[in-house]
């Protein structure tokens, strides 16, 4: 257990500004999430933290002790900071058990630490094994288990679940949760996978350009995005023109109630966000419906995305649930309302950043 | 910085004889028609030899690890063989095969030179290539192939391109070690620099004049290592992508190639190990007969492997933080270190023993005469092929491991030795083994700074061989290529030719 307190942190690699001072605190034994698209920096971020790279501006502290400041850096294997890496790096000369066993006192080896890490894992009677006999998600699994295994304070993942399948990823993302969860470390997750950041973790930080642009709970970071380009990197988004009269907005989707927020709101002519899911459809002649054109119908099994047109030109997206009981084609007249509240923005902003779909190939991020 | 010390000591000397020596004596020396004619006729000779040893190691090392080439795992470990016999010696073989049919003479010159280094060098650009091959990531190839690619195209495009560094490696060796063979060069009677040098000293006792062509000569391996490092700064520095878990590579199907590429193998085998195995045979029983032979014979076989383990464990040693800092830290200065490393390498053995005599009089008088200064001259002389080794393979052991090691909490030494010593441990050993072979091997040096009185096998074959008697010289000749095959066979067995292509 150790909180993790970043602060100011510059990396530049010569010409090409990696980090220009981040700052972050990750609360002892909390889960936090840096979330952002490749070349954004978050894994150098995660370098720095582990100590593979000195910060040329900023300190890091971990429990109140400096471990990295310009010139005055705690080697890694003097910071108790474990790392999982992007494709595992299993030692491929060590067996399973030796490689959790790596960084092991001998007392802890004698106490059998490794099989139980290693069953904490799910690999139990996998001991012997060589790396290169082992799956994909099972090497995965091992890397996490060297990782926990000394037992450190503070665990960081770089991408781990990358190169897994999207079954795997669950079922390894739920374990790991679980495996932190009973050792209670403090871990730093770094992922280009808005899904994997709100789904495990209980804190996630955006990082744009060497930045951490907004961090907070996964719901405040879906619901209130500081800006367009968090809104459309976290999530969907459905973006109207507005008219805002007080805490309300006027919209081609009808009049909707804004997000209160703190702190000056812009008025006038403004945009405004929703996300898919807030708009239903609704059976014709509802009272506050709008009525819409099915332009396209993505169908994922549990959900499903239609994209649509209003009648004054205007698109919007609406996930709807249960697409298998009345689905709507493509050509259909829906009736369309709004729930919940909106997110205002001065109009200037272009909303760029769009959300990847799936997986896509990340380099050094 | 110790490392290169003794790198430097040979450079040093020829800068101070030189400086002694004055510029107008110098240029005397220098600029004479026969002093181009020496840079041409080597640099031919390393051309030549070079460029066959780059295509038959290429070739060898690509039949016996990719292809489906019958017999390849026996036929892989033998080919490393040659390095086992020594230049002069193989040189020795020939002539005296060739003589009994042709008459005295026949088998001389620049193109008899050529066939002869070929045939014991190539193993410096085979043995690498092998090893990068076995353990190249197929994953490329197999992207190659999805792309429409056959797979001769491939194998040609993408494998070949992978194992560059390796073949630029084995190749700059070749070069190097041309630029300095003295043995076979004078048995065939090829006038080049090392030959020269030689006759300047020890008929002429000419010591400005041998000082001289041994500058021009370090400038010609100078040159050399400038092309060198151009062609590897366009190559990326080479590594599995992904994960440490291995799958072996494919293999490209001869067909009806299949018979003639083992006819091609065995002969060239049968050129660079039957030719000497049968001309050794032939005298060996003449050698042995003689009486008091044995006891000579044994102590020369263990004086041998000693100075040779000294050595090697000197060398291995020195190389060792070398090697690491040019794979870990590729700066200037790690790449000045390298470079000065392979300058001395092409100093002809008796220039490093003159200057190691010299040093040993004036400023290590306690080492003279004894067999340190002796491992100190192996280990100047042998260093770039120890660094070569260790550099190649730390840098197969990727940098990743050692950090998730060291957030493990272990420290850089632990590290070291836990994980990138046994990742890179094969490819040390090779190293290892190749400069134990080398020094067994090596003999200018030899002949000048062991302690009186000591005989190794390779200066008992010479002593005997310069007073031409053949039969006694045999048994030396034959015991230097059997202990020699020893870590050859082993060298060979560790690249995975034997171990990892079987099935």
């Amino acid at each position: 257990m150790a909180e993790l307190r970043i602060a100011d942190v510059h990396k530049a690699y010569g010409r090409v500004r990696a980090l220009s001072g981040v700052h972050l605190t990750v609360r002892s034994g909390a889960l936090v999430a840096v979330l952002g698209p490749s070349g954004s920096g978050k894994t150098t971020l995660l370098r720095c933290i582990a100590g593979f790279e000195p910060p040329d501006v900023g300190e890091i502290r971990l429990e109140g002790r400096r471990i990295a400041a310009p010139g005055a850096s705690v080697p890694p294997e003097r910071r108790r900071i474990a790392v999982v890496p992007q494709e595992g790096a299993l030692f491929p000369h060590l067996s399973v058990l030796d490689n959790i066993a790596y960084g092991l006192d001998r007392a802890a080896r004698r106490a059998g630490r490794a099989t139980a890490v290693l069953e904490l894992v799910g690999l139990a009677g996998l001991q012997d094994r060589m790396p290169h006999h082992l799956s994909g998600g099972q090497q995965q699994r091992v890397a996490v288990a060297r990782a926990l295994a000394p037992r450190p304070p503070v665990v960081l993942l770089d991408e781990p679940f990358n190169a897994l399948d999207a079954a795997l990823r669950a079922e390894l993302r739920r374990d790991v949760w679980q495996a932190l969860r009973a050792d209670g470390a403090t871990a730093v997750l770094v992922t280009h996978d808005q899904a994997e950041a709100l789904s495990m973790a209980e804190e996630v930080a955006v990082m744009r350009d060497g930045r951490i642009v907004q961090s907070g709970p996964p719901e405040l970071l879906y619901g209130s995005p500081a800006d367009p380009w968090v809104a459309g990197f976290v999530g969907e988004a459905v973006w109207l023109p507005a008219v805002l009269d007080r805490d309300r907005a006027d919209t081609p989707l009808g009049t909707i109630r804004l997000t209160a927020l703190e702190g000056s709101a812009p008025t006038g002519t403004v945009r405004v966000l929703l996300r898919p899911e807030q708009i239903t459809l609704v059976p014709p002649g509802a009272p506050n419906a709008v009525a819409a054109t099915v332009v396209r119908r993505d169908f994922y099994g549990h959900d499903a995305m239609l994209a649509l047109r209003l009648d004054d030109g205007t698109r919007v997206a609406a996930r709807i649930f249960d697409p298998a009981s009345a689905p709507p084609a493509v050509g259909d007249e829906v009736c369309l309302h709004v729930r919940g509240t909106a997110r205002a923005f001065p109009p200037g902003e272009r909303a760029s950043g769009r959300r990847p779909r799936g997986r896509r190939p990340s380099g050094p991020a | 910085m110790l490392a290169v010390g003794v790198a430097l000591i040979p450079l040093a000397y020829l800068a101070t004889r030189a400086g002694e020596a004055g510029w107008d004596r110098m240029a005397d020396e220098l600029f004479t028609a026969r002093t181009g004619e020496l840079v041409v006729r080597s640099v031919a000779l390393a051309t030549v030899v070079t460029a066959a040893c780059t295509a038959l190691g290429v070739t060898l090392a690509f039949l016996v690890t990719r292809s489906d080439l019958p017999g390849r795992r026996l036929l892989g470990v033998l080919a490393a063989l040659p390095l086992a016999v020594p230049s002069y010696v193989a040189a020795f073989a020939w002539v005296s095969t060739l003589q009994g049919d042709a008459g005295v003479g026949s088998f001389a010159g620049f193109w008899a030179a050529a066939l002869v280094l070929t045939l014991v060098s190539y193993p410096y650009v085979y043995l690498p290539v092998a090893a990068a091959l076995v353990g190249s990531d197929p994953a490329q190839e197999e992207v190659a192939r999805s792309l429409g690619r056959g797979p001769w195209r491939t194998a040609v495009g993408v494998t070949l391109r992978q194992v560059r560094p390796a073949v630029a490696a084995g190749a700059l060796l070749v070069a190097l070690y041309v630029l300095s063979d003295f043995g076979a060069v004078s048995i065939l009677r090829v006038d080049v620099f090392t030959r020269a040098i030689f006759t300047a000293i020890s008929l002429g006792f000419d010591r400005t004049g041998a000082l001289v062509l041994s500058t021009v000569l370090v400038a010609l391996t100078a040159l050399v290592l400038l092309a060198e490092q151009f062609s590897r700064r366009r190559a990326a520095r080479y590594a599995r992508l992904g994960g440490g878990a291995a799958r072996p590579p494919g293999r490209v199907r001869l067909g009806r190639l299949r018979w003639p590429a083992v006819l091609g193998v065995a002969g060239v085998l049968g050129a660079a190990l039957g030719v000497p195995a049968v001309s050794l045979l032939r005298w060996f029983g003449e050698g042995v007969s003689r009486p008091g032979s044995l006891g000579e014979l044994a102590d020369a076989a263990a004086n041998s492997l000693g100075v040779a383990l000294l050595g090697t464990g000197l060398t291995m040693m020195l190389a060792l933080p070398v090697g690491l800092l040019s794979a870990r830290a590729p700066g200037l200065l790690a790449m000045a270190l390298d470079r000065l490393a392979y300058l001395s390498h092409a100093l002809p053995g008796l220039v490093i023993g003159l200057s190691l005599v010299f040093f040993g009089i004036n400023v290590a008088y306690p080492l003279y005469q004894s067999v340190w200064l002796l491992a100190l001259a192996y280990a100047a002389l042998f260093l770039p092929l120890a660094v070569a080794a260790v550099s190649a393979a730390v840098a197969q052991a990727p940098p990743g491991l050692e950090e998730v090691a060291r957030s493990l909490g272990r420290r850089r030494a632990h590290v070291l030795r836990t994980v990138t010593v046994p990742l890179a441990a094969p490819g040390i050993g090779a190293g290892a083994a190749l400069v134990f072979l080398t020094c067994m091997k090596e003999l200018p040096a030899t002949l000048l700074l062991r302690p009186t009185g000591m005989d190794t096998l390779a200066t008992g074959l010479w002593t005997r061989t310069s007073v031409a008697a053949y039969a006694a010289a045999a048994p030396y000749a034959a015991l230097l290529v059997l202990i020699a095959a020893v870590p050859t066979w082993w060298l060979s067995a560790r690249t995975g030719v034997l171990t990892r292509t079987g099935g």
